[in-house]
């Protein structure tokens, strides 16, 4: 609830025409909230999490039924997506220069924000924008190849990897993403939206020297809440995969740790992530 | 006399109509014409939108898909239109509904009422010009081309593969030499009425109804019959990527446009607000200036030229170069030191005094990653667990490499080093690599330990050398690099560091002045007999005289050092 408003502006801003939006089982009032706005579609649902394959099911569901046809954007309530140029170009744009090229897929990074000093310990109101309150981000401390299955580009690696998985790489979070998918009937995302179905439009990279346009979702995980989530979380059991495998990650997370290194770089826009190189226009002059 | 506009409308009707006010305000006449495909009742609409606006025509409509006749057909029945009802107009400029003018209609009247007898419009012959896409580019000109491009690709290269086979040219006509050029063109009134009014016409016409992309050559190619003077250039503002298909203008090219002192660019994103406020202002201040489209090349080259070589040294989300396809696996370049830690004990310090770069200790030691300064974390937020830098070691590198962009990285490696990137510096053109072969012997040497043990470790460490060497002097290898053995190198240490750093090319490099502290070698040579002795054979070291200390006994305080 506390991210929501943002979110919506954020996303209104970019010019998206509506939102679909699956609530599971919230009790802080965003149902109401959503329910009240008038660009919203809402889905309520008790059912569980994990058995809807982390909601991949469901909303595979909305997207077979309402987006064939069209380009559509999948992202968590945390996520912010940010492209070259995002100030001033809306989506439309983006999604026309993809038509353009003949293609039916977009990629993007997940950028985790994290504040300074433990992140239990910020002020956050609700309703904020949270980048008032993360700032900092890893520059480039990612891996990438590609997945052996799904010729998806897999990449691992920044703040969570640093912190948390220095002793099982292996395990790290994936952080590419392909959010922004014009759809059509036959296709599927398989886990969240890392890797989708057919394997053609998990090529949102070239392999040769060239680059394409990309993105960057910025990640607002880390906001002061994420102490009780990871608790609620270690009871919940309802990650990804082999939930006890995360139990240290969460354990560590209730403690609110501090994330900032001295080699953190502070956020400062998406030019400053095309300069850095964590996302690129390609020839979207 | 004035300027005429003829106007070729599919979508974005609204911002067509704006332009349409603009060009007509400063008493332009123009002929619009609407894509078939567009229906009737938007069409109606449109028509009813700008039925106030005065000396405004419609022109019989044709319907035009990319690539085929419909376009030229559409501009010639549009241009018919313009001089029959326009008696007054001098210059006839073809213009899109997506093309915007940067600067005043008055100063587009001025430049061309001091060129009467210019035709401006691109026209290049085939063996002239880079920019055909397809492969085809005279052969657009003399094979048929049934099947849309766009929508049939399959059917389309078959047929065109079919037609090469069988030799199943066509005949260009006689008298007409194939032109190509950019569809956007500026023509007088005498040349435009010659080539509508030819009385061979009809050939031609029948003839380029089968040509790939006539709207590109129908006009180049008959301008050159009749044209008293013609400017081989557009008077409109485009830019092509590297497919061939136009860039598109946004508010955030404002500036740029600006600067480009053309008179019309197109293709204008349709909802660049800021874009159409500023240019359809009356109080636009571009005037005067000759059109300067090389000013604005530079982005826009740019721009293609990272679609298609990236910028180099860069993993990420939209770029993961196959091995060997990377145009440079890293950004920049680099040096790495072999044994010359083992063989000094202050190397890294003063390497770092000497060359004011970054020097590092072992980034790939097995413990940790020696960052300089033995740092938790360092550019990027790399992080020192060994783990994580194992799991993607050629990553960790290029990542290393690109975060400190501006600033030569140097570190040690060796044997005792986890050896994943073995391979990959080595076939690195930026990587330069300097190593003192056997010099992982010095440590062993002075450690404290049983000799057995010393004996086991001496084989695998020469082995692990030897093996890295193999993959250095490979025919693969790009990297610069020099190999001394340990005996050739403390002949004259300070001639091959001085080597060395010249090659870094340090911009402030300083003679080097100073040496640093070479390890005791006494009994070193004993050592080595030692091991061979034991059935070890450590040739990498180079011959060393077993007998007493070695030749070369250097004096261990620093001392000055000329080098002539």
């Amino acid at each position: 609830m506390s991210r929501l408003p943002h979110w919506l502006a954020h996303y209104r801003t970019l010019g998206v025409a509506h939102f679909l939006i699956v609530d599971n089982g919230s009790d802080d009032g965003s149902t109401g909230y959503l329910a009240e706005q008038p660009d919203v579609s809402l889905w309520t649902t008790g059912a569980s999490y994990k058995a809807a394959r982390f909601g991949v099911d469901w909303l595979t569901c909305l997207q077979f039924r309402y987006g064939v046809g069209r380009w559509c954007l999948t992202v968590d309530a945390d996520e912010l997506l940010v492209y070259p140029g995002s100030d001033e170009r809306p989506l439309s744009a983006l999604t026309a220069h993809l038509d353009r090229t003949g293609r039916a897929s977009f990629g993007a990074l997940m950028l985790d924000l994290y504040p300074r000093g433990p992140v239990n310990a910020v002020d956050f109101a609700s309703g904020q924008d949270p980048l008032e309150v993360l700032h900092w981000f890893d520059g480039d401390n990612y891996r990438a190849k590609r997945h052996p299955v799904f010729g998806n580009l897999w990449i691992q690696g920044g703040v969570r990897d640093r912190m948390f998985f220095g002793s099982q790489p292996e395990r790290s979070p994936t952080l590419n993403k392909t959010p922004l998918v014009k759809w059509r009937r036959r296709y599927a995302y398989v886990t969240s939206t890392h890797q989708i179905l057919p394997p053609n439009l998990n090529e949102v990279f070239d392999t040769g020297e060239g680059d394409r346009v990309s993105g960057v979702l910025l990640h607002t995980k880390f906001l002061p809440n994420i102490t009780e989530k990871s608790a609620e979380e270690l009871v919940r059991k309802q990650h990804f995969e082999n939930s006890d495998l995360y139990q240290p990650y969460y354990q560590a997370l209730i403690e609110g740790p501090d994330l900032w290194a001295p080699t953190s770089i502070r956020y400062a826009g998406s030019e400053q992530l095309e300069r850095l190189g964590l996302m690129t226009r390609g020839d979207w002059a | 006399m004035t300027v005429g506009v003829v106007m070729l409308v599919h979508t974005a009707l609204h911002r067509a109509e704006q332009v349409i006010r603009h060009w007509s305000a400063a008493g332009c006449p123009v002929v619009i014409h609407v894509d078939k495909n567009v229906d009737r009742a938007t069409y109606d609409d449109f028509v009813q939108q700008v039925a106030d606006i005065p000396d405004v025509k419609f022109s019989k409509r044709h319907r035009c898909e990319w690539g085929t006749w419909g376009i030229v057909a559409a501009t010639q029945s549009a241009s018919r239109m313009m001089l029959d009802h326009f008696p007054d107009v001098r210059h006839v400029y073809l213009a899109s509904g997506s093309c915007l003018p940067l600067r005043p209609v008055k100063d587009l009247m001025d430049y061309l009422k001091k060129r009467p007898r210019t035709d401006f419009i691109e026209s290049a012959t085939t063996a002239d010009v880079p920019w055909t896409q397809g492969g085809l580019d005279f052969e657009r000109f003399t094979l048929r081309f049934p099947f849309s491009w766009r929508k049939h690709r399959f059917l389309f290269d078959r047929y065109v593969e079919f037609q090469r086979r069988m030799k199943m040219y066509r005949r260009v006509p006689d008298g007409i030499v194939p032109h190509m050029g950019s569809q956007w063109w500026c023509l007088t009134r005498q040349t435009l009425s010659a080539i509508l009014e030819d009385p061979d016409r009809p050939t031609y016409d029948v003839y380029f109804k089968r040509v790939w992309i006539p709207d590109e050559s129908y006009f180049q190619t008959l301008v050159r019959l009749y044209s008293q003077h013609i400017e081989s250039r557009s008077l409109t503002l485009s830019k092509f990527d590297y497919q061939g298909k136009p860039h598109i203008f946004y508010d955030d090219h404002l500036q740029l446009l600006r600067r480009s002192d053309c008179f019309v660019a197109r293709k204008i994103w349709p909802d660049a607000n800021r874009l159409y406020d500023n240019f359809l202002n009356e109080k636009n201040p571009l005037k005067g200036a000759e059109p300067n489209p090389g000013k604005i090349d530079r982005i826009f080259s740019k721009a293609v030229e990272r679609r298609t070589r990236g910028r180099a040294g860069l993993f990420m989300q939209s770029r993961l170069p196959r091995p060997g396809h990377e145009n440079g696996f890293t950004s920049a370049p680099y040096s790495v030191f072999e044994g010359f830690s083992d063989l000094f004990e202050d190397f890294e310090p003063w390497l770092a005094r000497m060359t004011g770069t970054r020097v590092h200790g072992h980034l790939y030691a097995k413990d940790r990653v020696e960052f300089e300064g033995r740092q938790k974390t360092f550019s990027g937020a790399l992080c020192d667990n060994p783990k994580l830098r194992d799991h993607h070691a050629q990553l960790f590198l290029v990542n290393l490499i690109w975060n400190t962009r501006g600033e030569r990285q140097c570190f040690q490696f060796g044997p005792t080093d986890s050896q994943f990137i073995s391979w990959d510096i080595a076939k690195d053109a930026n990587a330069q690599i300097s190593v003192i072969t056997g010099a992982w012997a010095i440590p062993l040497f002075q450690s404290n330990r049983n000799f057995s043990d010393i004996r086991a470790d001496a084989a695998e460490l020469q082995r692990i050398e030897s093996e890295h060497l193999n993959a250095l002097r490979s025919p693969w290898a790009k990297a610069k690099v020099r190999i001394w053995t340990l005996a050739d190198f403390i002949e004259t240490p300070m001639e091959a560091l001085q080597t060395v750093l010249d090659e870094m090319a340090a911009k402030n490099l300083r003679r080097v002045t100073e040496a640093p502290k070479m390890a005791d070698l006494t009994g070193f040579g004993q050592f080595l007999q030692n091991l061979k002795n034991q059935g070890m054979h450590p040739y990498l070291m180079g011959d060393f005289p077993a007998d007493n200390a070695p030749v070369a006994q250097r004096p261990t305080r620093r001392k000055p050092y000329l080098v002539r």
